[in-house]
């Protein structure tokens, strides 16, 4: 093969690829049982990270970056000048395997624009995977693009080959979508992903019944949605995120800040900083929605539509709820110890285990790892001296401010200083 | 007073175990284990050179299966393998205590012990994901996949099973330059193998060892490396933090 163009090619389509941000390569389980090439244990492994500190784990590129549409957001748009190229579907599955060899990937991500038609980008996406499971033996992670609009047939096969699949709604609400990307449908994204939770569901039922029924897209399905383009708050977000782990059992949604690639009047104008801090603000918020027991409803509502910026969802919850507090730590069921803030998840597992040999003190817990400084004022322990509730919450939260230092103090530094 | 018994063994965790054996078979009461190399004489001591015996190792091993969860015979291992100074008797005091007990209990991990051998496990484990992640191999002429890497930790015996079930197809040797030996896959079964001289002091393989592609392939892979760079949004404290400095010698997409 000719090194000098699918250099070129590579760079231009791993540039455009690079603003879907999944990066999972987990929870795939495909086992390398005929001594292939590949395997995938259920853990992802990131092998680099980027200059921006984002994991590099999957060779991410598009297919092609030719396109049909014209999504005011996106870097490929029709009316984009840029330079066009597409790889061969042999090339693909070349440059996937000697990466693979090597070391450097966990995997397959591949996008596409949308070329011709949705079925004929879609055919060619599941041509890849196809010639990879089949051609190369291969076991690795493949992820590919669900393409909006493409057929069940062709949505059916692809889930046979790859470990997820995901399609992107990008804009959080109906009315952002219609504004910003015109030409495609709300119904276009849905059906997709439908198509793919009952296929997921239907091979599951097969599997019992017949053990040798092939796993359909075992790593699931995911979607993005970014953030700042459109007038969304953090409620209309969260709330769509809800909406899309249970209606159509996602196993990931991600959230990506904004970056302006190119001028549109409808759009943030190029140079607007990335908002960075209320991109992992809402991570956060994921997780304790899907690993702390957390209710949507509980963090964001009618009177708290939006997240504090400068200290965390679980630590504003808690200060909007004194009256839970403290948490007596040698007594507390798993749940409540999962809502102090400052604790998580690996701490409330040894905190669980200790304690059934003596009452944890501040020294326990101090080696045990919880964040002090937050946790102090909202648990009782074996001590006699523990934080009592004599201020407000707003005094509260001030106090804690000042005591700590957030590596994103440069964001917020200016409206602090309003209450000295 | 208790004069204090010093075990000298060979470093290998059978000999490790074999010590631990020692102590039990000798009731010794004030025992220190330490590496043949690092051996200093002091006044009012003891020293006992112990010769690993595989069968001994064998029944400490057991009789500590028996009484623990799998978790904390991975913890264990691990916390052995990070070769760091004195570790030995932290693991000496912690089987001690599992052995004084009837039956398996909870994990105490308001014991000071127990915690420290959690958490220098959590090291050596970080250090193997580590290696699982950042080994590069660079295809040589006689067709092996080759890497050399300087781990923290001697991890190289916990990586075995990804990389044999992972490039089952392939030949791959990854050598370990700190500690001088690696593991060689010859498509059947993963040998420990030491060469001589061929890695001693360079970490980059010398091209004419290496197939004529290489090169592209590393170029291709780098040119992707650059592509997927969101400059907006760079953060090089955060980068370093995922890539610590000491690892970019490996990486060939970090080499200038």
């Amino acid at each position: 093969m000719s090194f000098d163009r699918i250099r070129e090619k590579l760079s231009i389509l791993a540039d455009a690829a690079k603003y879907d941000v999944s990066c999972a390569s987990s929870g795939g389980k495909r086992s390398n049982a005929k001594k292939g090439l590949g395997n995938n244990t259920g853990f992802g492994i990131c092998h680099s990270y980027t200059e921006d500190g984002r994991c590099v784990s999957l060779l991410k590129i598009l297919l092609t970056n030719h396109c049909i549409y014209d999504c005011a957001y996106c870097v490929t748009r029709k009316s984009n000048d840029i330079k066009r190229v597409a790889f061969k579907v042999q090339e693909v599955v070349d440059l996937t395997i000697h990466f693979y060899r090597r070391n450097y990937i966990e995997g397959l991500f591949l996008s596409s624009g949308i070329f011709k038609n949705p079925d004929f980008t879609m055919e060619r996406l599941v041509a890849v995977a196809k010639k990879l499971r089949l051609e190369e033996n291969f076991n690795g992670y493949i992820h590919l693009k669900s393409i909006p609009g493409a057929s069940d047939e062709l949505m059916r096969e692809a889930g046979l080959y790859a470990d997820r699949l995901s399609i992107n709604i990008e804009i959080p609400t109906k009315s952002g979508l219609k504004l910003l990307a015109p030409d495609k449908k709300h119904e276009d994204f849905m059906k997709p992903m439908e198509k793919v939770k009952n296929e997921i569901l239907q091979y599951k039922e097969e599997r019992k019944i017949i053990k040798s029924t092939p796993r359909y897209a075992p790593a699931g399905q995911s979607t993005q949605m970014i953030v700042g383009a459109s007038r969304e708050s953090d409620r209309d977000i969260m709330y769509s995120a809800t909406y899309y782990y249970k209606k159509f059992n996602m196993r990931r949604v991600y959230y990506s800040g904004y970056i302006p690639v190119v001028n549109d009047n409808r759009l943030p104008s190029l140079g607007t900083e990335v908002p960075v801090l209320r991109e992992n603000r809402l991570y956060q918020t994921d997780w304790l929605l899907r690993f702390y027991g957390f209710s949507v409803s509980e963090i964001l509502n009618d009177t708290h539509k939006n997240l504090d910026l400068d200290i965390d969802p679980k630590l504003s919850w808690a200060l909007r709820n004194l009256h839970l507090f403290p948490i007596n730590i040698n007594k507390a069921d798993k749940q409540m110890l999962a809502r102090i803030p400052g604790v998580g998840m690996q701490s409330v597992f040894k905190i669980m285990e200790a304690r059934k040999f003596r009452n944890l003190d501040w020294t326990h817990l101090k080696a045990i790892g919880i964040a002090i400084n937050r946790a102090q004022y909202f648990i009782t322990c074996n001590s006699k001296d523990f934080y009592k509730q004599d201020l407000s919450s707003f005094d509260l939260k001030n106090k804690i401010l000042k005591s700590s230092k957030s590596k994103y103090a440069k964001y917020f530094n200016s409206q602090l200083s309003l209450f000295p | 007073m208790n004069p204090q018994t010093i075990l000298i063994y060979d470093g290998s965790f059978d000999g490790f175990l074999s010590c631990v054996f020692f102590i039990y078979n000798h009731k010794i009461t004030n025992p220190i284990i330490r590496k043949e190399s690092k051996n200093n004489h002091q006044l009012f001591t003891i020293t006992e050179d112990i010769i690993t015996d595989k069968n001994n190792a064998l029944r400490v091993w057991k009789g500590f299966l028996s009484k623990t969860s799998r978790l904390q015979q991975q913890d264990f291992f691990k916390a052995f393998l990070s070769e760091i100074k004195g570790v030995e008797n932290t693991l000496l005091s912690y089987i001690q205590n599992i052995f004084a007990k009837e039956k398996k209990t909870g994990i105490d991990f308001s014991n000071k012990d127990i915690l420290k051998i959690n958490q220098v496990a959590k090291m050596v484990g970080r250090e193997k994901h580590r290696m699982e992640a950042f080994v590069r191999f660079q295809l040589t002429k006689d067709a092996i996949y080759t890497a050399t890497v300087e781990p923290d930790f001697n991890v190289l015996p916990l990586i075995i099973p990804h990389f044999k079930d992972r490039y089952a197809d392939q030949k791959w040797i990854i050598y370990d330059i700190k500690r001088n030996y690696g593991i060689y896959y010859n498509i059947k079964t993963v040998e420990t193998i030491v060469i001589d001289n061929l890695f001693k002091t360079k970490f980059k393989l010398s091209p004419d060892l290496l197939l004529p592609e290489e090169k592209d392939f590393q170029k291709l892979w780098g040119t992707y490396f650059n592509s997927v760079t969101i400059k907006s949004r760079k953060n090089d404290k955060l980068h370093k933090q995922h890539l610590p400095k000491r690892y970019w010698k490996y990486l060939i997409e970090k080499r200038p």
